[in-house]
Order: C-alpha cells, then sequence, then structure tokens
C-alpha cells in the first residue's frame, strides 16, 4: 500500500510543473493563440522565483515575482502575436531563446556566477490538518508541496470559469470563431490578451515550483522541455482543461518510472529520454482523435 | 418625417478605391427597405458602416433622429439594430441556446441556462420559430442555421434589422418561407433592410428599394412606382441583354463520362455524360454535391466505386495530374483555394498544373524564357490587367485573377473543361468575357461541364442541364425540356417538376 | 535573368524593414546593456573589435558563421513548404554523429573519397532524423512542432550516450570521441584561425537551395505546396509527398551545421556541442525573409555577434549570452509585419 501512496506522491510532484503548463497552454489556446513559448516564460517563472526568494529570503516573495514576470512574458507574447500579427511559433521560439539567453545573463548579474543561482530558501511542505490524519492516503496530504494544492485549485477555478461562466464561454467560443465573435460585439483581443497573460502567469508559476520549491536552487535551462511536454499534455487532453489536467497526470506517471530504473542497467540517457518518447509515442498514438480550437494561430 | 435610418453622405476609401461615395440612403420605420445592388457596387460596405464594422471617412448618420457615432458592433447592436449576415456567423461546436446568448449573457458571472431558455423560448413562441436550443450548429440545415441567426439579432431587441443577402444559400422553397418570416417581423413592428442583387424578390417583399451602382446611390424609390426593368436599368446602367448568342452545332462524341459514382455517401450514384461540342450545366443549390463532384471529377477524391472515363479511357484512379495532361482543364469554383499561389509571381501560376509539361521542363529545370513569353502572350490575349508578370497572382483583382485561371487552364487545348462557378463574385463585363470564353470553347469542340448555383446562367447557357439535389443527379434533359419553375422546384427536392 | 529582372524581384522595402528592424534590436539590446550597468557604447564598441576588429577575429566570425547558414538554409527550404523545421537541432546532432563514427572506422586511404563519404553519412543522419516529424504528420496528424523539439531531446540524448559508452575516447575526462584522423578534417582557409573550406561548402549549399526554389520545378512544387496546399494539389502535386522531400532536403543541409562543426572545428564528437543552432537557424531564416543570400548575410551578422559578444564578456562583466538576447530581439522584431505599418501609419498622421 505505502508503495502506491509513494508512487502517487511522486506522480503528483511530477505532475505540478506539467499540469500548470497544459493548463497555460489550454487557456492560451482555447483563445487561439499558439503559445510554445511557454518553455521560455517557465524558465523565466524559475529564474525570478529564485530572484525573488533570494533577495528577500521568502519564498513566497518569489512566487509573487514569477507571477509578475510569467504576466509581462504573456504580455509581450500577446503584444507581437495580436496586435503586431506575428507569426505565432516564431514570436513562441523568440520568446524561448530570449529566456535562455537573459536568464544567465542576469544570473551572473545576480549571484556574479555562471550557471546557477546560491542556494535558495525553498517553500517548505506541509501537511493539511485533519486530512493527514486519515489512515493510508492521509500520506498523500503529509509533507506534501503546497504547490500541489496550489495547481488543484487553479485547475478547479479554470475549470468553473471555461465550463460554468459567461467568459469561459466566450473565450471558448472566441477559439473557434474569433469573426463570429466580434460581430456579437466581444471585444476578441482583449479576451485573448487577457487569456495569454494569465497563461504566462500559470506558466511561470510552474517555472517557480522548479526552482524554488522542487528544488532550491535555479540552474540555467532547468525547466528541460517541460512547457513543451505541458504543450503536448494539452493537445493530448484534447484542448480542455479537465483533458489537460488528467493527461499531464499520466505523464507525470510515466516520467516517474524514471525514478524507479535509477540503478537498474539501462544507461542513464535512455532513463532521461522516457518522457521525451513518451510524448512522442502518446502524441502519435492518439493526435487522431482530438480537435482543436478551429480558429488557431489565426489573428 | 423621421427616419429610422438616416444616412447622409457616407464616403468610404479602402485605398485608392472609393467603395461608398456620397450615398444617401433613407429608411422608413416598420417598412421593408431593399438595397440592390451588383457585388462589388458598395451594399456590403455601407451596412458593415451602419453595422459599426466600419468607420465611414465622411458623412452622418442619425437613428430615430438622433445623431449617432456607431464605433462597433456593439454601439449598433445598443441602438436596437441587427444585422443576418450572409455568411452565417455561427460556432458550429456549440449549441443552438449557446450561440444565441453569446456576448448578450444577461449574468454578472456565472451562466444561467435556464433563465436564458426561457427567455430565448419566448422569442420562439412569439415568432413561431421551431427549433431546438440543445442541439449543435454542425447539425442544422441551412435554413435552419439562418434562423438562429435571425434568433440571435432578436434576442438582442434588435427594432431595425438588416438581411445581407438572405437568400443566396437557400433553395427558392426555403427562400420563400424566409421572406414569409420577413413580412411577418414586419408586421410584428420591425424595420427591415434587405440587401439583395436579385431583382425578382426585391419586387416581392420590397415597400421601397435603393440601388446603389459603383458605390454610389442611383436610385431611391418606391415599389408601386418602379418595375424589374427598371431596377434592372438602374442596377447595371444599361439595358441588360438577357440572352448570349449561341450557335446551334450538334454534339458530337462523348467525351467524359461519370459512372455509378457515390458523391455522398449512402445516396444514388450519379451518372453524367459530357459529349463534344456541349455544354451540360448542373443546377442546384450551393452545398448540394457540388463542390464534391467537382472534387471528384479533378481527382481530388478517391472513390472505391464507380468509374470515370475521359475520352474513352478509364481514369478513376487516375490522380490529377493525368488527367490533366490528358486534356481535362479545371476552372475552380473556389480560386483561392484551389486556382492561385497568391505569393508567387503570375509566371509561376501559369506554371501551375503545367509544370510536368515538356514545354516548360527540361531535365528538371523550368524553361524560364518558354515561361515568360507564354505569360506575356496570355496575359496579352486574355487582357490580364497587370503590371507585369513578376507581379504576384495576390495583388490581382478577382476579374483578373480569374482570367488568369482561364487563361492558364484552356491555353493547352483541353477536350474537356470543368467549369465550376466561374463567374462567382465578379462584375458583368468578367461574368461577359467567361460567358463568351466558354461559348467560344464549345464551338471549337470541347466538352464542358458547367457547375453553377446561378440558375440563370445554367440556363443561359447550356444544352442539357442536370439538376443537383442532396448529392444526387434528380434530373438530366435538354434545357429546352424545362422552365424556370420547374428546375426551382427540383432544387428544393421536389421532384416531378410542376406540383 | 538580366540584373534589372533581378532587381524588380527583390523587393527594397522588405530590405529596408529588415534594417531598420536590426537597428531597432541593437538599440533595446543597448538599453538592456545600459540597464545591468555597462555603458553600451563601450559594449558595441568590444563586440565589434572582437567580431572584426581583427583578420583573425573576422576569420573566426566567418567560421562561426558556418553552423548558422547550414540551419538557416534548412529552416528556409522548410518554411518554402509551409512547415517549419524546428527540428534542426537534432538533425544536426545526428548527421554529425554518423559522420564522426565514418571519419573513425573508414579507412582513410583517400581523403577525397572519405570527406564524400562523412557527407553522405551526415545527410543520411539528417534526413532519417528529418524523415520522423515528416512521416507522423502524414500518417497520424501528430503536431510537428511538439515532435520535433521532442527529436531534439532524444538526439541530444542519444548521442550523449553513444559518446559516452560505445565511442568514448580511451582516457578521457570529458565525453567525447577520439580524434578523427587528418585525412577527414577540412582544409583551413586561414591559418590559426577556425575558417575552413566549410565556408566555401556553405556558400555553395546556398546557390543550389537559391537554384532549386527558383529554377526547377522541384523548387517550384516544393514553393507552391507551401505557398497554397490546396491549389497546389489541384494542380497535380502530391503536398504530402513534396513535404516530406522538402524536409528530407532540409535534414540534409540541417546535418552539415553539425558535421561541419566536427570535420572543420573538433575533430571529434563533443558531448553537448550545439549551442542551439537549430534555433538560431531559424532567426536567421526569420531575418532574412528564407532568401537563401539573405541567409549567408544574416549569419555573418549573428556569427560576428556571438563572437563579439565573446569578445566583449571577457571584458566587461556581461555573459557571452547577450547574443542571444539581441537575436531574440531580432526575431521579435522582423517577425512583426505590422510594426512597420504602424511606424510608416504614425508618421503619415503627423
Amino acid at each position: 500500500m505505502d508503495v502506491i501512496i509513494d508512487f502517487i506522491s511522486l506522480v503528483l510532484k511530477l505532475a505540478v510543473p506539467l499540469t500548470l503548463a497544459a493548463l497555460a497552454g489550454t487557456l492560451s489556446e482555447r483563445s487561439g493563440v499558439i503559445n510554445i513559448g511557454l518553455e521560455g516564460t517557465m524558465l523565466m517563472g524559475a529564474f525570478f522565483a529564485a530572484v525573488g526568494a533570494g533577495l528577500s529570503g521568502n519564498p513566497w516573495v518569489g512566487v509573487l515575482f514569477a507571477l509578475l514576470i510569467g504576466v509581462m512574458m504573456g504580455l509581450l507574447h500577446a503584444f507581437f502575436c495580436l496586435t503586431l500579427h506575428g507569426h505565432q511559433v516564431v514570436i513562441g521560439v523568440a520568446v524561448n531563446l530570449f529566456a535562455t539567453g537573459i536568464t544567465p545573463l542576469l544570473t551572473r548579474l545576480v549571484w556574479n556566477r555562471e550557471g546557477a543561482s546560491d542556494t535558495l530558501p525553498s517553500i517548505a511542505a506541509v501537511s493539511v490538518p485533519l486530512l493527514k490524519d486519515i489512515p493510508v492516503i492521509g500520506k498523500l496530504f503529509t509533507n506534501q508541496p503546497p504547490f500541489v494544492f496550489i495547481t488543484l485549485f487553479i485547475f478547479i477555478v479554470l475549470f468553473i470559469f471555461m465550463k460554468r461562466t459567461k467568459y469561459g464561454l466566450r473565450l471558448r467560443m472566441i477559439g473557434d470563431h474569433p469573426t463570429g465573435a466580434q460581430t456579437q460585439g466581444i471585444n476578441v483581443k482583449k479576451y485573448k490578451y487577457f487569456a495569454v497573460m494569465v497563461s504566462g502567469s500559470i506558466a511561470a508559476l510552474g517555472g517557480a515550483y522548479l526552482s524554488i520549491a522542487h528544488s532550491n536552487v535555479f540552474v540555467l535551462n532547468m525547466v528541460a522541455g517541460r512547457g513543451f511536454m505541458g504543450m503536448a499534455a494539452n493537445i493530448f487532453g484534447g484542448w480542455t482543461i479537465g483533458g489537460s489536467a488528467l493527461a499531464s497526470l499520466f505523464f507525470a506517471a510515466v516520467q516517474s518510472t524514471r525514478y524507479y530504473l535509477i540503478g537498474s542497467p539501462i544507461p542513464d540517457q535512455f532513463v532521461l529520454m522516457i518522457p521525451y518518447v513518451a510524448t512522442l509515442i502518446i502524441l502519435t498514438a492518439f493526435s487522431r482523435n482530438s480537435r482543436s480550437p478551429e480558429g488557431l494561430g489565426k489573428i | 418625417m423621421e427616419y429610422a435610418i438616416e444616412m447622409r453622405g457616407i464616403t468610404k476609401r479602402f485605398g485608392a478605391v472609393t467603395a461608398n461615395d456620397n450615398i444617401d440612403f433613407l429608411v422608413k420605420p416598420q417598412e421593408i427597405h431593399c438595397l440592390l445592388g451588383e457585388n462589388g457596387s458598395g451594399k456590403t460596405t455601407l451596412m458593415n458602416i451602419l453595422f459599426g464594422i466600419y468607420t465611414m471617412d465622411e458623412g452622418q448618420i442619425k437613428v430615430n433622429g438622433q445623431p449617432v457615432h456607431i464605433r462597433s458592433p456593439r454601439d449598433a447592436s445598443r441602438l436596437g439594430i441587427g444585422m443576418v449576415h450572409q455568411h452565417f456567423m455561427l460556432f458550429n461546436q456549440n449549441t443552438v441556446l449557446e450561440n444565441i446568448i453569446l456576448g448578450d449573457e444577461r449574468v454578472p458571472f456565472f451562466l444561467d441556462y435556464e433563465k436564458s431558455r426561457k427567455e430565448v423560448q419566448s422569442l420562439l413562441d412569439r415568432y413561431e420559430f421551431h427549433i431546438d436550443l440543445d442541439e449543435k450548429i454542425c447539425n442544422l440545415s441551412v435554413g435552419m442555421k439562418q434562423r438562429v441567426e435571425i434568433l440571435k439579432v432578436l434576442y438582442r431587441g434588435a427594432e431595425i434589422i438588416i438581411f445581407d443577402e438572405p437568400t443566396s444559400v437557400l433553395t427558392p422553397q426555403e427562400s420563400d418561407i424566409l421572406l414569409g418570416m420577413i413580412q411577418n417581423l414586419r408586421e410584428q413592428g420591425k424595420t427591415v433592410v434587405f440587401i439583395s442583387h436579385k431583382l425578382g424578390e426585391t419586387m416581392t417583399i420590397g415597400d421601397s428599394m435603393t440601388v446603389l451602382r459603383k458605390g454610389a446611390a442611383v436610385a431611391n424609390v418606391l415599389r408601386e412606382e418602379t418595375s424589374v426593368h427598371d431596377l434592372a436599368r438602374h442596377m447595371v446602367g444599361k439595358e441588360v441583354e438577357t440572352s448570349l448568342e449561341r450557335e446551334e452545332v450538334e454534339p458530337g462524341e462523348c467525351v467524359f463520362e461519370l459512372a455509378d459514382v457515390p458523391i455522398w455517401e449512402h445516396r444514388k450514384s450519379c451518372n453524367l455524360r459530357v459529349h463534344e461540342y456541349e455544354i451540360l450545366g448542373i443546377a442546384g443549390v450551393d452545398g448540394n454535391g457540388q463542390m464534391e463532384l467537382e472534387e471528384s471529377i479533378i481527382g481530388l477524391r478517391d472513390h472505391r466505386q464507380g468509374h470515370q472515363y475521359l475520352l474513352g479511357e478509364e481514369i478513376t484512379h487516375e490522380p490529377t495530374l493525368l488527367r490533366k495532361l490528358k486534356g481535362m482543364a479545371h476552372i475552380p469554383s473556389d480560386r483561392h483555394k484551389y486556382g492561385i499561389l497568391p505569393n508567387e509571381t503570375l509566371c509561376r501560376n501559369y506554371l501551375l498544373g503545367n509544370q510536368e509539361r515538356e514545354e516548360f521542363k527540361s531535365h528538371g529545370l523550368i524553361r524560364t524564357q518558354r515561361l515568360d513569353r507564354f505569360s506575356e502572350e496570355m496575359i496579352e490575349k486574355y487582357n490580364v490587367y497587370t503590371s507585369g508578370i513578376e507581379q504576384t497572382s495576390g495583388s490581382l483583382s478577382g476579374g483578373n485573377q480569374q482570367k488568369l485561371v482561364l487563361s492558364r487552364e484552356l491555353s493547352q487545348s483541353p477536350k474537356f473543361i470543368l467549369a465550376a462557378q466561374p463567374t462567382v463574385g465578379l462584375d458583368i463585363g468578367a461574368i461577359e468575357f467567361v460567358h463568351r470564353t466558354l461559348l467560344q470553347k464549345r464551338e471549337e469542340g470541347c466538352a464542358i461541364l458547367l457547375i453553377s448555383a446561378d440558375l440563370s446562367e445554367v440556363m443561359a447557357l447550356s444544352d442539357r442541364i442536370a439538376v443537383m439535389y442532396e448529392g444526387e443527379i434528380v434530373a438530366v434533359g435538354d434545357s429546352s425540356e424545362f422552365t424556370r419553375d420547374e428546375l426551382g422546384l427540383m432544387m428544393a427536392g421536389h421532384l416531378g417538376g410542376a406540383s | 535573368m538580366s540584373i534589372k529582372k533581378f532587381f524588380r524581384r527583390f523587393s527594397f522595402d522588405s530590405l529596408a524593414s529588415s534594417l531598420i528592424s536590426l537597428l531597432l534590436s541593437f538599440v533595446i539590446g543597448g538599453l538592456l546593456i545600459w540597464a545591468i550597468g555597462t555603458n553600451p557604447f563601450q559594449a558595441y564598441y568590444l563586440i565589434g573589435v572582437g567580431a572584426v576588429g581583427t583578420m583573425k577575429n573576422l576569420a573566426n566570425t566567418l567560421a562561426s558563421s558556418i553552423p548558422l547558414i547550414f540551419a538557416g538554409l534548412a529552416v528556409a527550404v522548410s518554411s518554402k513548404a509551409g512547415l517549419l523545421n524546428l527540428g534542426v537541432e537534432g538533425q544536426l546532432y545526428m548527421g554529425a554523429m554518423a559522420a564522426t563514427l565514418c571519419g573513425l572506422y573508414l579507412p582513410a586511404t583517400n581523403r577525397f573519397i572519405l570527406l564524400i563519404a562523412i557527407m553522405i553519412a551526415s545527410m543520411l543522419g539528417g534526413m532519417l532524423w528529418a524523415l520522423i516529424p515528416g512521416v507522423l504528420k502524414a500518417k497520424f496528424g501528430t503536431h510537428e512542432v511538439i515532435v520535433a523539439i521532442m527529436l531534439n531531446y532524444v538526439a541530444e540524448l542519444f548521442t550523449t550516450y553513444l559518446i559516452i559508452v560505445p565511442f568514448r575516447e580511451h582516457g578521457s575526462t570529458v565525453n567525447q570521441t577520439a580524434e578523427i584522423p587528418k585525412a577527414a578534417r577540412l582544409s583551413k582557409l586561414f591559418p590559426r584561425t577556425q575558417l575552413t573550406t566549410a565556408f566555401i561548402l556553405a556558400v555553395i549549399v546556398a546557390i543550389i537551395v537559391w537554384f532549386l526554389l527558383r529554377r526547377t520545378t522541384l523548387g517550384f512544387k516544393i514553393s507552391a505546396v507551401g505557398g497554397n496546399r490546396d491549389a497546389a494539389r489541384a494542380g497535380g502535386i502530391n503536398p504530402t509527398a513534396y513535404v516530406i522531400i522538402a524536409m528530407l532536403i532540409s535534414g540534409a543541409i540541417a546535418s552539415f551545421a553539425g558535421t561541419t562543426e566536427v570535420v572543420g572545428k573538433y575533430f571529434r564528437f563533443r558531448e553537448n556541442f550545439s549551442p542551439g543552432f537549430g534555433f538560431t537557424g531559424l532567426a536567421v531564416a526569420v531575418l532574412a525573409r528564407n532568401n537563401p543570400f539573405g541567409v549567408i548575410a544574416t549569419s555573418i551578422l549573428f556569427g560576428g555577434l556571438s563572437t563579439g559578444c565573446l569578445y566583449m564578456s571577457r571584458i566587461t562583466g556581461i555573459s557571452g549570452h547577450m547574443s542571444n538576447v539581441i537575436q531574440s530581439i531580432i526575431i521579435l522584431l522582423v517577425s512583426a509585419p505590422r510594426l512597420f505599418e504602424i511606424i510608416k501609419g504614425s508618421r503619415k498622421r503627423t
């Protein structure tokens, strides 16, 4: 039993950044904006969370920093895609390149070191009162990073927002047919800006998790494709909030096998390859069934 | 006298083109006012200004006597103006109810489907509409989709409703129902602006008419004061020549045959034969399988059943390229989709479809000099208005793009021409040119299959006519055998002609 | 084609807007440098010295433009077919690995034949890796962007495995293969620089790409598919086939970005030797608007930027990654078509 609970615990920890990236991807793409810049946005989130935590000594200040930079990165992406009509994939690549360029530059500036930050104060794990006392599954609520609960909370909010509110309904419809929404007097651009900016802050939060919760140091390129994997999970999940979250959990479960293979005769590189290959296989096997927003990538 | 809509001195320019030139447009309350004009005469631009999609360069607008500034569809909506668009602005994956309430949900944050449903239902009752509010849009017929569009406008409490060419996508019978609904709206106190280029329906329904020609208002008349002939003269500026000159020629051998090909799955298979010296016209309302027929003949769809023959040879499974090399020409219904490479030069557009011909290719290289010479000849012969063969085809006007496609497709002395909607979106001069070219090719001995949603065009050009309805050929015969009414009924699925 | 016609085809407007974008990017980059406490004029001066200050620096600038030219051409060819090849990074690793193994294990009797074999192996490696996203897209409709990116990671890890386990140099503390024999190395154009004949190869490949796209029916079919897929189909061109062919060509060219680094610079396969040439190649292609000669010019610019930034970083406290930042700003500004309409529009109004 404990083995299973440990497994679930591990999956949840791995799922946090993926889920946040996938939810960010869904939000952005449902509004019709392709956002492969999420990878870079996560990196920026990880870095600025480190800066905030490092400077103030309080990791929650880092979270705040991450949210802010996420909104700014979203704004940047939205401005170049929506107002200046750039090619959305190209802009995404530029955002990623910018993040991989600016973070080492600033790392050197802030910590006067190459490659990584100093050790940072990180967010301590928490136990949920009452729930932690439940036999067996209580362990799931013991010593968990608060990010697990934050992610759950964001998921629930987004789920209700998309399904049950008028703004969610509008956003979904905008992604399918922006001109149609425009003729209904909806300010399409405003919604897209909103979606991309919120998407950015959620992705950055995922990055913050990596530097100040999952570990206690910012390392160059520490996002390592999780943003892209989140995008893949979003596609696999059929561009829905629920689907994205489930797909992320699935991806995380596959990734977790990696921890059980440490010390096995399989070479490290192949173990490290698992998440990428798994993403490839899953996407290939299931992409026929999913339907992308009809207005994706159009302005 | 207070007008419901009073637009005065409206001018709108797009670059060098003046789409609306000092137009006065006046609509009285509770009338059906028709706005008439050919494609490109500025009707849609004028209405888009009224609806807040475009901003005008000059002029002023009053609604119910009050001067207004309409900056967005939202403003228009607030003033009680609603628009039923020609191209439906509907969301295929959402339900009828969601489509109706979108943008006017009447809740602060959380949706309340029950309350919305009650409100919409009361509208349904009042105007006697019948529609399932929980059906997804993608499962509805065209007529039903249009009803959703009207409901959207009514739901927003519009008092002035603009219909943009509403009958262009409907069968004659569906059109009649729609016209009835529109009259009902007027009786309930609404003011209606009805945009059209069809004279018949205008005279049936309109209380008064404004006619636009080349961006200017050329007439503003009451129905009692005018006639179909008068309106036609205003619209085109000269007496319309109603008939094209066509030589009588005897059809020859069968050139193209379609045998037992199911155009729509689970429907009866289609059979067609087109002969030398003959135009076979396919009449039908848009969306009844014309697109599929076109794609099937050109080789873009592979059917498991049936056979196709060109000049006696079976071509059922031959790819597009071989069909073209064997003498098939294709004037596509959607030239932007199937006809041109918008970012390439005219030369390279002339190469499209001819890229494997010896004339333009040697050892894998393009014979540029020949291609340039050929392009220049074609531009000259078909009078394509362009700055030169290095211009991109995307920057040509619609009529010139069609001339480009026409000259390219007809240049390789085809035996069989598939001409699909060859005059859609063209001005009168270009339409005449296309018609004359097709007739000339017929006299030279080509077999021509003409697919057109414009019944008049089919009747004017064809030797024989086939009627298409829901993916099936429901009737074939000499064009003299059918009257216009009979064809209209068959296009609407009423078999056997007269009722 | 006559000179006159060449100039008619050539759009000065797009050249002008590219140049303005560049200038603007340098201004923004300068502001950034200033914001982190360095004098931007001094920084740019140092970048300039590092890039073209001496013959040796200039030669190294040209040398560092070589992989960028190949990567840029690879992206340009794929975008002509309407697909963005984001998998250049993986393709260049796979190609370079195939080439390295050829260099290590084929007999070095005839230098010419050996080099040809290396080039062919390289192309095959790159083509294989480029084929995967193309085929998955065609057969299963898989999202090609994500697939290509995942394949980049797989290629990087796979080649790392190869140089750590089966092909590791004996007794080396670094993860790398043994050196390839002299016969398998390209000759230097300038002594004591890294500029090799690979630069000439890059220019030749650019000319071939230009010729392919402008003058051959194959190139016409590729650009027809990229320009309007449906019209190409109706014109008798099979879009899937030509997208895959374009991807193969792109992969072959991409592989040279890695292979020329191996046979011209390191003489062995080193772990993670590419600092993201693939994505820089995208930037190059975007700035050059997919014009092969534009790719050469842009690559030299970017090459100069990176050698210059490296030089600057040794003197000031700014990291050499500054070149990535400036490059990303360049992509942003160049790929935003509306920017110049807005600039022009505001000029009209005032």
